[in-house]
């Protein structure tokens, strides 16, 4: 559980290779002394560097190896971080932007993000779900999108991946609620992250630690959304309400 | 899941400060035989619950005392009779789950008065001997568990056992006296009495300039048996611990002006009165907190004045006002009260003055001194000055306390588990020094484990 002034004593990393994951991880490790954190990523350097850096800042780190596209992998991955203890802070952070004119067009490229961006995180949130049941308690960070709100034409594969994760932990906040669990669904604009390396920075581009500041902040809050900007949040309701024929023409 | 007949539902549970909510599966048994069969067949009927038991009062304790994240929670306020009263002794037996409301506004009347009461009077016997709760007469009276004379405790074993002080079980009954509900189920305890002429109190009122004053005045040998402080949280520089202490009595009945000896018991405590509403925003900041400080300073008369209160109004102020933890926003609020040994005067005015110069705002601050060590093996008194703030949740506040812990721990004090949302294992086991005993003890009465809290996980009992 976090503490009444919100320090957890461990977290759960699905994706812990995501720079928005380890910038939250290292707010919490700064109010948590020894947090205990379970970073579950695909084997390799990035996550040997991620473990790496947690562990210097006094993290009791625990790498375990989750595929997004394997339901498996999932359950494989829960259990072990269950089997440290009970998990605090859970943070479901893997994703793929992917390449929007070849998942539109190919069947195989599409699926993927469909399986990375929904079908994980599905089973991700069931299975945090029946451990929040069981701990009657625990918080689950998902990583949305604004994308999810409104896809555009250049990333309507990734955006309605995203929609549909948006959705389903929405309602698994209030299927949680009861039982002592809390959901907040994040919604970053532009992110310059890993994932957006070599892309043009959209308006209100903003960085990982920004995101993890609201992250953290919200939670404290037990606000079961939140954008990143704030801003983010009143230019959705504008384009959420836009005609088709404008939104389309927008440069954005 | 359901337990004899008794249907458990699940409630999402949190102490009186509103911080760090948890899920859990509350029964209601109704009554201590019930009690002690749903134990039993917690043993019998295959697995017992994963996540373990815990009995909760009326969950007055500020954090998480009274929570069992996932487990099973038997809320004790079902088992509320008071089974004998013996005037001429003054002696009362009750279930665990009566209120100490219940339970004064009965024993009144029969001129009887409880030696220790808390500042509320909406906790149950049950959770007073789990946090061995302490009054305004600590100095001279002890706390609530050197005045329990038996209890029946259900243990994980579902035997009932009754415990004395210094019978056979004794210590077993020191470790549940002041044992965070760890050792078991409390379902009844005989309790003594003092006598009582009035329902009314004689009360000094005086004001303190600053803290040296303050001291100075609280270490005076004093004939009242009852004292305690209010103090300026937020009065910073030569007016720093500038506070109203108050001293008084039991009044006897030549006390009472004829108006009020007419009826000299009836008790003024006052129903539940007025109710603060679910609040989007606390109403507490810097400067609503600065100027609450400032008008119940100047409320206080500038000389010392003697008057006759009710006994509710001295003791229990608050319980006038329900939900007033509301106040505080849906962030909720924590309170940090310790205790140092005498001579850390100068531990104490840092700690003071940590809390005055961090700028939180606390309107609620208790000051007064302590008395003895019970022999509570996790029992929070101890000899010296105990402090409290209600401090509401905000940035910031997680290092505002561990300076505040270092303070204790460099004096040799203490922080209150009944109160405590907050604290570390590593803190606790220093400020403790009886604990490996209290552990030793509840794995004799308790080898597996039954019984658990979020308090017990997240610091280690
Ligand atoms: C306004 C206010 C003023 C207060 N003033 C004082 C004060 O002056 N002095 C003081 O010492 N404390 C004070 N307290 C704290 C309060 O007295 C204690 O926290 C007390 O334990 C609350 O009793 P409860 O019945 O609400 O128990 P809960 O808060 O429900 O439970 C507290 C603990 O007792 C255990 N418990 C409860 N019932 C049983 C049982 N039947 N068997 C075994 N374990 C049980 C629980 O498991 C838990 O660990 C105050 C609290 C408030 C809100
Ligand atoms: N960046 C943005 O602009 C932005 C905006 C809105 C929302 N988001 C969302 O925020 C989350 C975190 O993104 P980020 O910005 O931190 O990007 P990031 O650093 O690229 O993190 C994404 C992570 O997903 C992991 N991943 C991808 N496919 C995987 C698979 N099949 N199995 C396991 N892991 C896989 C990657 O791990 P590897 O190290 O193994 O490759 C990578 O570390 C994502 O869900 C993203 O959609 C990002």
């Amino acid at each position: 559980m976090l503490d009444a002034t919100g320090r957890p004593r461990s977290l759960f990393l699905l994706g812990g290779t995501s720079d928005i994951a380890l910038a939250v991880a290292e707010r919490y490790a700064a109010r948590t002394p020894g947090l205990r954190v379970v970073l579950a990523a695909r084997p390799g350097e990035r996550r040997d560097a991620a473990v790496g850096r947690l562990g210097d800042l006094g993290c009791e780190v625990h790498a375990v190896d989750l595929e997004a596209r394997s339901v498996e992998s999932h359950q494989d991955a829960v259990r072990a971080a269950a089997g440290h203890g009970d998990i605090d802070v859970a943070v479901v952070a893997y994703g793929l932007l992917g390449d929007n004119e070849r998942a539109w067009t190919d069947v195989a490229a599409g699926t993927e993000l469909a399986e990375v961006n929904f079908v994980g995180p599905l089973a991700a949130g069931i299975l945090l779900g029946e451990q929040v049941r069981r701990q009657g308690h625990g918080i689950v960070v998902a990583l949305s999108s604004v994308a999810a709100e409104r896809p555009r034409r250049s990333n309507f594969v990734y955006g309605a991946t995203k929609a549909g994760a948006d959705a389903f932990f929405t309602g698994l906040g209030e299927a949680l609620r009861e039982h002592g669990g809390h959901v907040l669904v994040v919604r970053p604009g532009f992110v310059r992250s890993k994932m957006t390396a070599g892309l043009e920075p959209a308006p209100l581009a903003t960085d990982p630690g920004r995101v993890a500041d609201a992250v953290l902040a919200a939670v404290d809050a037990r606000r079961e959304q939140v954008w990143v900007p704030g801003a983010m949040r009143g230019v959705m309701v504008v384009l959420r309400h836009l005609p088709r024929p404008v939104f389309r023409r927008l440069p954005i | 899941m359901s337990v004899l007949g008794v249907d458990p539902q699940r409630r999402t549970l949190t102490g009186w400060g509103r911080t760090a909510p948890s899920a859990a599966d509350v029964a209601v048994p109704p009554g201590p035989d019930g009690v002690a069969a749903l134990i039993a067949s917690l043993r019998t009927g295959g697995d017992p619950p994963a996540r373990g038991v815990l009995a909760r009062g009326l969950g007055r304790s500020y954090g998480d005392a009274a929570q069992n994240a996932g487990g099973l929670v038997l809320d004790m306020t079902g088992c509320d009779r008071i089974l004998s009263i013996d005037v001429d002794r003054g002696v009362v037996r009750v279930e665990a789950g009566v209120s100490i409301d219940t339970l004064t506004r009965t024993l009144l009347p029969l001129g009887l008065w409880l030696p220790v009461v808390p500042g509320t009077r909406q906790v149950t016997v049950g959770g007073a001997i789990a946090a061995d709760v302490h009054g305004k007469n600590h100095h001279v009276s002890g706390s609530f568990g050197d005045h329990v004379l038996a209890l029946d405790l259900v243990t994980a074993d579902g035997a009932l056992r009754t415990l004395t002080p210094d019978g056979p079980g004794a210590e077993a009954f020191w470790a549940t006296v002041g044992g965070m509900g760890l050792t078991g189920v409390v379902v009844r305890a005989t309790l003594s009495c003092v006598p009582a002429q009035t329902a009314y109190a004689v009360v000094r009122t005086e004001r303190a300039r600053d803290l040296d004053h303050l001291l100075e005045l609280l270490a005076e040998d004093d004939p009242d048996p009852y004292s305690v402080a209010w103090f300026d949280a937020l009065a910073r520089g030569p007016r720093m611990g500038r506070a109203v202490l108050t001293r008084g009595r039991l009044a006897r009945l030549d006390d009472l002006p004829a108006r009020l000896a007419k009826r000299p018991t009836a008790f003024g405590g006052g129903g539940p009165g007025p109710g603060v509403p679910p609040m989007p925003y606390g109403l507490l900041n810097r400067a609503t907190g600065r100027a609450f400080n400032e008008l119940w300073f100047r409320k206080a008369p500038a000389r010392p004045t003697t008057d006759v209160q009710p006994l509710g109004a001295f003791f229990q102020p608050l319980d006038g006002v329900r939900d007033w933890n509301r106040v505080y926003g849906p962030r909720g609020f924590c309170q940090y009260q310790f205790v140092v040994p005498p001579s850390e005067t100068e531990a104490f005015r840092r700690a003071v003055a940590l809390i005055a110069d961090s700028g939180h705002p606390s309107c609620l601050n208790v000051l007064k001194r302590m008395g003895e060590s019970s022999p509570g093996l996790l029992s929070f008194p101890a000899p010296g000055w105990t402090l409290a703030v209600d401090l509401p949740v905000g940035p910031g506040l997680d290092r505002l306390f561990h300076r505040l812990d270092d303070v204790v721990l460099g004096a040799g004090g203490r922080v209150y588990l009944a109160k405590d949302a907050r604290l570390g294992p590593d803190a606790v086991e220093a400020m403790y020094p009886r604990l490996a005993e209290f552990r030793a003890a509840r794995r004799v009465l308790d080898p597996e484990g039954l019984f658990v809290s979020d308090l017990a996980r997240r610091v280690l009992l």
